[in-house]
Formats: structure tokens, sequence, C-alpha cells
């Protein structure tokens, strides 16, 4: 309880609003540039609030934020700088997308991993179970089968 | 036998994940290291509270150890804790603060009705400074070493208690 | 002010029900292992107990919200006396005492309806079943009254007035979603049931999966709706045009959705071959496991969300003995009762059989990569290897091409047989789909917007794969001597239920690539007068004003909507509200449904000089993401409707039933 007290306390700006759209109008040159800055405030995380991204929330510091990105995108500056600028700062915490780095390998390698793993559980199954039908019928009964299946309707 | 190893299998999972909500169950998702741990305090070029005219940089926080403590008037808490930092003052533990995000007149105010526990207050009107420390809400306050390198953050309010057991500490540490 | 004595009764209406859950969770499961049908017996009377004094205190705690009666802490934390009825109504599950009071009801009401509706189960079938979902309703009431009784008083200083529904509640969206996502989460615990029963009684057959397909189907499109809605009232709501942000909330209703797909057609297959019988038990288990889990995650604070409930660890920490319980006994159970020989059925690799294999393997794919997506920052944490942020665009880079691949194969699963489909036939019947799906994806980007775009044809193209083969096979099937409409009439129910539910995918598909590659959103100042052209559609701003409304205060402004060079317009009314009780400001945001394009239009900031900042977006086709979700539930509850209508038809005349068994063949 105590900690849930001094968590209130800590963050002492004001209540992350929401259900108000961070609405600022922005001037771009071209739309290239203005679809950057909708990506990366997209993928940068405000730092204060409860899982929010800086486009979207209202807090004074993604306020900031944004003004920054847009600065740096008017300086001409990269993505990957602009990323980095604000990790340098708040911290890998702030990435929505993870960097590919020793802790995430897990992340970012089991879904493909599962993928071939999935691929080989499937191959290795159907050629078990095709033996196992192959096997179960005789000559007869398969040309007795053909015949059938010939004549069912589809389903 | 390997047709039961599998079978247990989906138990191990469970049992490692479950082993790892449980640890989740003691860790604070919001309390994190400042991303300036052991580097640098940033470079900056601002004027101070008291004087318009005196410009400061990070060489101030050099030759000593120092406590930066990030306030500002709007902020309740801050008022809240400025009888902790009068304490640590009183303990001989240089203090500097920064003055985030203020107006001089209403920066004034706060020091005269709380206290000045600080040698020297940073006015960081913009909040540019408070931004290169990566700071997203007051107060939060730093330890820089003799060298100028940030040892120490703490996030929100320090608590009595927290002067004694953490803030102290690592003043001597590091001194 | 006399103290109403309602609560008390709720209160000991609660216990009682955690009696009869008691009672029912062990006497049935006793007695089916001594053989005491006595002792079996007592699962149908505790399972209409314990729902009926569930619904007492249910019923208590809504009067008490209904009635004002502030002298209850959860009416007092949630309620106020200016709240419009149906809200308060609402509020009742808008909190977390609530909401797990509704849960405890739905699961007591699903427990209840399956004591009912399963006449033809075994005897001791059925007293496991009831059992087992009696023993679950134990928990999660011995959870209620320990650690989040919504009766607690807060006598002797009853305070005035309440503090209010949040405002992001007060909407229509809080009365229908979290009882539809409830009776999804809640209703997997019967199929859960069935699976521990089976295991118990080393009844392993496919016999139990015949039982269970329907529960589970109805579950599923429960869930279905409930995430939709949920999706739906975010969009509507939250004022920035989002519909998913894959946020631990969000996932963790994803995770028994994705799980439960699996699920229901793994049953199809164990129930029609007798294959995946392990396998089938192994999700069934999981599923269920997966709500558990989410409710966890949910009511915590291990992980931070904007949806989460109060975050209270020492709650958490209850939840994760009652999930590690079930979950554990249930997969430890499942080690040692699962068959360990199986009976291989034979199929070959077109069949059927193989394609709802992969079908299966995916989503657990992508069931696993939601999971690990979310619980990763908690897993990084505790090994101290520091604070990561994993958001939407690790979901999309993974979620999204697993699609594709699912959806490839989703073309072809409908036109292949059981066992073993002729390559040359699966040809014959899926290359013309094939080659139109890939013509018109290429071309759709261009016919829509002038301009190629590989997203956009790519998700139009896998849309129109699933789409267009079933076509052709509806086509081919619903060929009939006595005209088109006998032949479609003659279709079963599963196979109607299959295409909707296919459907219902491929049009969310749609839905979702045409939003997200075709969405238009402007930030733009506007002052009375002024005008703003948004996709062919002029926006201009007639008035500014202040509105009173039952509990809120009000900005609003008035814009006038034409649409290119038409005479008519329209007007939309977006609001920035103050709720006067929390203070609490809030967007009302105003939207413009159509079936092919969303108009939204968000006030900002007041610009302090007689302008505002508004947002203005155009979304194409973002109704069809929800349209495809009912499709899809729609698909899911016809799939089980036919089997239904035999077995009752079955019991009553065998005469009837005798006509009615051809259309077995078709299913």
């Amino acid at each position: 309880m105590a900690l849930i007290i001094r968590l209130l306390l800590c963050a002492c700006l004001l209540w992350p609003l929401l259900g108000l759209a961070a609405v600022e109008v922005r001037e771009f040159d071209n739309p290239v540039t203005e679809q950057r800055y909708r990506d990366l405030t997209a993928t940068l995380r405000c730092p204060k609030c409860e899982n929010q991204a800086i486009d979207d929330s209202e807090s004074p510091i993604a306020g900031d934020m944004r003004e920054r990105v847009y600065a740096q995108l008017q300086d001409g500056r990269s993505d990957k700088e602009i990323l980095d600028f604000m990790v340098s700062r708040f911290g890998d915490y702030v990435l929505y997308n993870p960097r590919l780095e020793g802790r995430t390998l897990l992340l970012w390698g089991l879904p493909a991993g599962l993928v071939l793993l999935g691929a080989l559980v499937v191959v290795l199954m159907v050629r078990a179970r095709r033996r196992t039908s192959a096997r179960d019928l005789s000559a007869e009964e398969r040309a007795r089968l053909e015949a059938l299946t010939k004549r069912e309707r589809t389903e | 036998m390997t047709r039961r190893l599998l079978l247990l299998l989906p138990l191990v999972g469970f049992l490692v994940l479950g082993a790892f909500l449980f640890m989740g169950l003691s860790i604070n998702p919001f309390e994190r290291d400042s991303a300036l741990m052991a580097r640098e305090f940033p470079a900056f070029e601002l004027t101070t509270l008291e004087d318009a005219e005196r410009v400061v940089d990070a060489s101030l926080l050099e030759g000593e150890v120092t406590l930066v403590n990030v306030w500002g008037e709007w902020c309740p808490t801050c008022k809240q804790e400025m009888p902790q930092l009068l304490d640590l003052a009183d303990r001989g533990v240089r203090l500097v603060g920064v003055d985030y995000k203020d107006t001089r007149e209403k920066g004034r105010e706060f020091l005269a009705e709380f206290g000045n526990p600080f040698e020297v207050n940073i006015f960081d009107p913009e909040g540019s400074l408070g931004f290169d420390l990566g700071v997203y809400g007051a107060p939060e306050t730093f330890l820089v070493d003799r060298d100028g390198i940030i040892r120490y953050h703490h996030t929100g309010y320090i608590r009595p208690e927290d002067v004694r057991e953490t803030i102290l500490p690592e003043v001597e540490k590091w001194r | 002010m006399q103290t109403l004595m309602i609560p008390e009764i709720g209160h000991y209406a609660l216990i009682i029900a955690l009696l009869m859950a008691l009672v029912q969770g062990v006497m049935p499961l006793a007695g089916a292992a001594t053989r005491r049908p006595l002792w079996m017996a007592y699962a149908r009377p505790m399972a209409t107990g314990q729902f009926l004094f569930l619904a007492i205190a249910y019923a208590c705690l809504t009067a008490s919200y209904l009635l004002d009666d502030f002298s209850v802490a959860n009416v007092a934390n949630n309620s106020n006396s200016m709240l419009p009825w149906y809200y308060k109504a609402s509020a009742v599950w808008g909190n977390h005492e609530g909401s797990v009071l509704l849960w405890s009801l739905i699961l007591a009401a699903w427990g209840f309806a399956v004591s009912r509706f399963s006449r033809e189960l075994p005897r001791d079938m059925l007293a496991r079943v009831m059992g087992v979902m009696g023993l679950v309703s134990l928990g999660f009431l011995a959870f209620v009254l320990i650690t989040s009784n919504p009766f607690e008083r807060l006598l002797p200083n009853v305070p005035q007035d309440g503090a209010d529904l949040n405002p992001l509640l007060q909407d229509f969206g809080l009365i229908v979603h979290p009882p539809m996502l409830y009776m999804g989460y809640v209703g997997f615990s019967v199929v859960f049931a069935f699976a521990i029963a089976a295991l118990l009684g080393g009844r392993l057959d496919a016999a139990w999966t015949r039982w269970a397909r329907p529960w589970t189907n109805i579950a599923w499109a429960f869930l279905t709706v409930g995430i939709a809605l949920g999706s739906w009232w975010a969009y509507y709501e939250l004022g920035w045009g989002g519909w998913w942000f894959w946020d631990p909330v969000e996932n963790a209703s994803l995770l028994p959705w994705l799980a439960g797909t699996a699920l229901i057609h793994s049953l199809a297959v164990t129930e029609k071959r007798g294959a995946f019988k392990s396998w089938t038990v192994l999700l069934a288990i999981s599923t269920f496991s997966l709500s558990l889990m989410g409710t966890f995650l949910v009511r915590s604070g291990v992980l931070t969300s904007v949806h989460a409930f109060a975050n209270d660890p020492s709650r958490g920490l209850f939840i994760l003995v009652l999930l590690g319980i079930t979950v554990g006994l249930s997969l430890l159970l499942f080690a040692l009762r699962a068959p360990r020989v199986s009976h291989q059925v034979g199929f070959s690799w077109l069949s059927r059989d193989a394609l709802l294999l992969i079908n299966n393997i995916l989503l657990v794919i992508m069931t696993v990569t939601v999971l690990l997506g979310t619980v990763y920052p908690l897993l990084l944490d505790a090994l101290n290897l520091g604070k990561i942020s994993v958001g939407p665009p690790y979901f999309n880079a993974l979620f999204v091409p697993l699609t594709v691949i699912l959806c490839l194969f989703m073309g072809l699963g409908p036109l292949s047989r059981w066992k073993h489909t002729p390559a040359r036939d699966l040809f014959q019947r899926s290359w013309h789909a094939g080659l139109a799906a890939l013509v018109i994806g290429a071309v759709a980007p261009l016919l829509y917007r002038g301009e190629w775009n590989l997203k956009v044809s790519l998700g139009v193209v896998i849309a129109l794969w699933i789409v267009l083969p079933m076509a052709r096979d509806l086509w081919v099937k619903s060929r009939h001597s006595a005209g088109r409409v006998a032949g479609l009439r003659r279709l079963s129910l599963a196979y109607w239920g299959m295409i909707l539910g296919h459907l219902g995918i491929a049009v969310t598909i749609i839905g979702v690539t045409v939003v997200s590659n075709y969405a238009i959103e402007r930030n733009v100042r506007m002052g009375v007068g002024d005008s703003v052209e948004v996709a062919g559609y002029t926006f201009t701003m007639t008035e500014l004003a202040n509105r009173r409304g039952p509990n809120y205060l009000a900005d609003a402004a008035e814009i006038e909507v034409q649409r290119g060079d038409s005479r008519r317009s329209f007007t939309m009314t977006p609001e920035k509200r103050l709720y006067i009780a929390r203070g609490m400001p809030m967007t009302q945001v105003a939207l413009r449904p159509g079936l092919f394009r969303d108009l939204y239009v968000a006030m900002g900031e007041d610009l302090e000089d007689g302008s505002w900042a508004m947002r203005i977006q155009h979304k194409p086709f973002v109704r069809w993401l929800w349209l495809g979700a009912l499709l899809m539930a729609a698909g899911g509850v016809l799939a089980v409707a036919d089997r239904r209508y035999r077995r009752t038809v079955t019991a009553r005349d065998p005469e009837r039933a005798a006509a009615v068994e051809p259309r077995e063949a078709t299913a």
C-alpha cells in the first residue's frame, strides 16, 4: 500500500488525461516527413503514462517529446538519431519497438523458431500417418475405396 | 518415454511462467533506473533563479558531491519534501536546485514560502535541462559525484526514511 | 436515514452460494470416483442453487447502486446520484469487485445451463463436469469473499454522494462490452470441465468432444463479439481513432480467443475423425487457463495498462494461487492421464486433417507470440535485465505475416476432404479463385486510390483467397434439380457456419487493410467560419457554444459537413466535456459512421483566440473490422446449430431422425 502511495506522490505532473487526443497543428514540408512524424510519435512511449504512445498522450512530457521530434525532423535528423536521442534520456523503456539485442533474442527469435518447428512437426506427423493409412489397405480395398470416392459427392 | 516427457512439457512451461508472474508481483513496473546512470551530467547553459545575469553550466556540479533536485512551484509533492531537503542541507550535503517549468516569480515565491536548502537554483523555464535529464515528473533527485557523473537517481517524493536509509549512505559512498 | 438491509442479504446469499459451490465441487466428483449415485445427484440441485443465490447477491448489489446506497463502499466509490440509471446498473461491473461478482454469476449461469441441457450425458460424466465447474466457482467465490467483497460498508460515516463513475466508462460500451466478454471467458470453463472430466474418467474417446462442441462454439462467439465491442468502444471513445493497441489487457482477451479458435477446429477434427485426442484436451485446458491468466494480468498490477482495474498485488497473489492450482493440477492430470499410445488416424498431405493441423499449429504460434510479447518486459525485469517496452510495432511485425500464412491455408481448407484429397481435385477447385484473387488484389489499390500499394494488394489477395474458393464451392454444392434455392437449403448449417465464419475473417482483413493504409488524419486550427477539406469532404465550423449535460459541462462545436459538390450536408457536434463530480475533462468525439467510411471529428485544444485545434479523420472501411467479427460469431453459432437440432429430434421422433441423418454426410 505504501508503494502505491509513493507511486502516486511520485509522478507529480497532471493526471495523464485519457480520452483527450493530443492535437497540435503542425506544418510539414512534405508528406514523407509528416508520415515519419506520425510513425515516430506512434513508436515512442510516454515515459509517464500507463501504456500510451506520445502521439496519444496529453501529459506534458509527451508534449515536450513531440516538440523535440518535430524540431529534429525539421533539422533533418534520421529516424535512428531521433530514437537514440530519446533513449539516451529516457531509456529503452520509451521504445515500443524493442531493439534486437542479446536480451531480446528470444523475443524476436522464438516465433520464427516455432514456425520452423511447427513445419517440422507437420511434416513428421503427416509422413507417419500416411504410412498408417497406406499400410491399412490392401490393393483390393484401395480399389474399392477409389470407386467409392469417385461417386461420393464432395465433403 | 518421449511421449511422457512431451506430455509433461506444458506443465513445466506453465510452472516457469508462473514463477515469473510471481516474481512480477513484487516488481513495480513503474520504477526504473535513470537512463543517465553512470554518465556525465548533461551539458547546459542557463541562468540562475536568484540572478538573471549569472550563467551557469555543468562545471557547477564538479568538485564536490552534489544532490540536484528538480522541483517546481506547481508541484505539490515538492512542497511536502522540502523538510527532508532542508534536513539534508543541515547535514552538510550540497544541494543544487533546478527550477523546472516555472516563472522566476513563482520560483522565488516557492523558496520564500518553503525555505531554500539549495546553494543555487538553475532556472529552467523551458524544461530543456529537465528533458536532457530524462525528467518526466517532478520531484526528481540526482546524485552527482565530484567528477560530474550521475551516480544515483531518486524519482518522486523523498520520505524522511529515505534520507537516512538511501540518500545519506549514497552521498557518503561517493564522497 | 434508514440503513437498508439489502447489502447484508446480498452478502449472505454470496456465502450460501459459496457453500453450494463447495458441495457442487466435492460431492459429485467423490461420487463419480466411488460410484455413488446419491452423491453424484448433488450436482444439478447445487448448480441450480448456486446460480439462484448468486443471482440474488448480484441483484442486491445492483439494487444498492440503483437506490444510491452510499453506505456500500463499492457504490460510493463508483457511482453518483446524478448518474443516469442505466450507467448505475452498468457501474456494478465497472470496477474490480463488481466485475468479479459478475464473473462468478456468469460462471454459475453456465454451470446451471450445462446441468439443464445435458440430459443425454452419462451420469458420471455429468457429475464430473459439474464437479469441476463447482470447484472453479469455489475458487472465485472465495476470491470475492476474502479479497474483493463488494458488500463492504462505510458505516457509520456514510458519504453524501459517490465519487462517480469514471467518465470514460459512462458510455454504451460499458453496458455491452464486459458482459459479452465475460460470457466468453467464462464459457470456456465448460469445455475445460469436459476435458478434465474426460481425463478423470479415463474416457478419452471422441464422445466428450461431441458434447463439448456447442458450448465451446457459443463461448467463442461471445468472446468474439466481446472483443469486437471492446475495439469499437475504444475507437469512438478514446478520441484518437485507434481500434487496437496491443495493450496487455487487450492481449489478455485475444489470447483465449486465439486458443479458442484453434480449439473449435480441433474439436471438429477429434469429433469427426478421432484424431488429435490428447491435443484437443490440452487445448481445452489451455484456453480456459488463458482466460484465468488474463484475469490475473488485468488485476494484479504486474503489467501497466490504461485499461487495468485496481492494481493490487495482494489480490494478484490470490488469483495467481488460484491459477496455479487450477492450471497446475490440470496439466499434471493431463501428463498422467493422457493416453500414452495414441491410435494413429491416417491422413495424407492434402487432407482436411492435415490442413486443420496446420491451422492449429499456426494459431498456437500466434498465441505464444502474443503471450511472449505481453510478458516479456516482466521477464526481463524479473531477471534484472532492465525495463523495456513491447508495443504495436513488435506485434504487428510478427502477427501480420503469421496471419497471412494462416490465410493461405484457409483458402484450401474448406475445399479439402477428410483423410485425403487428390491434388488434382484441390487444384481444379481453387485455381480460378486463386488467379482471380491475384488479379483483383493487384488491381484493387489502383482502382481505389490510383496508386499501387503492396500491403493493400496483399490484404485483398488473401481476403479474396479465403472467399472466392468458398464461393465456387458453394455454387457447385448448391446445384439441385429443384433449383438453386432448394440446393442452398439442402446444405447443412454446419457448412453455412463455416462459410460465415471464414467470410467474417476475410471481411475483417479487408477492413484492417484498408483502414490501416488509407486512413487520413489532419490536425487543423478552426474558428467559427473556417473550412477544411479532407478526403473530398468539406468541414465548416458554424458554431462554438457552451452546453450542459446531466452530470457535465461542455464546449461544443457545430461542424457542417458537405461531400464534394453535393448540396446536401449534415452536422457533426464534437464536445469537450468536464464531468463535475470528478472534475475530469473528456473528449466526446463526433462520429459519422458509414459502411464504407467513418468521419471522425474531435476537439483538441482551445487555442484561446476563438479557435480550436481540431482533429479530423477519414476512416475508410473501418466498420468492416467489426462486421467481420459479427459474421464470425454468427458462423460459430451456426456451426453447432444443426447438431443440437438433430440431438433433440432423435430423442423425440425416430422417424424424423432418419430423415435428418443424411445431412451428416455434408457436414
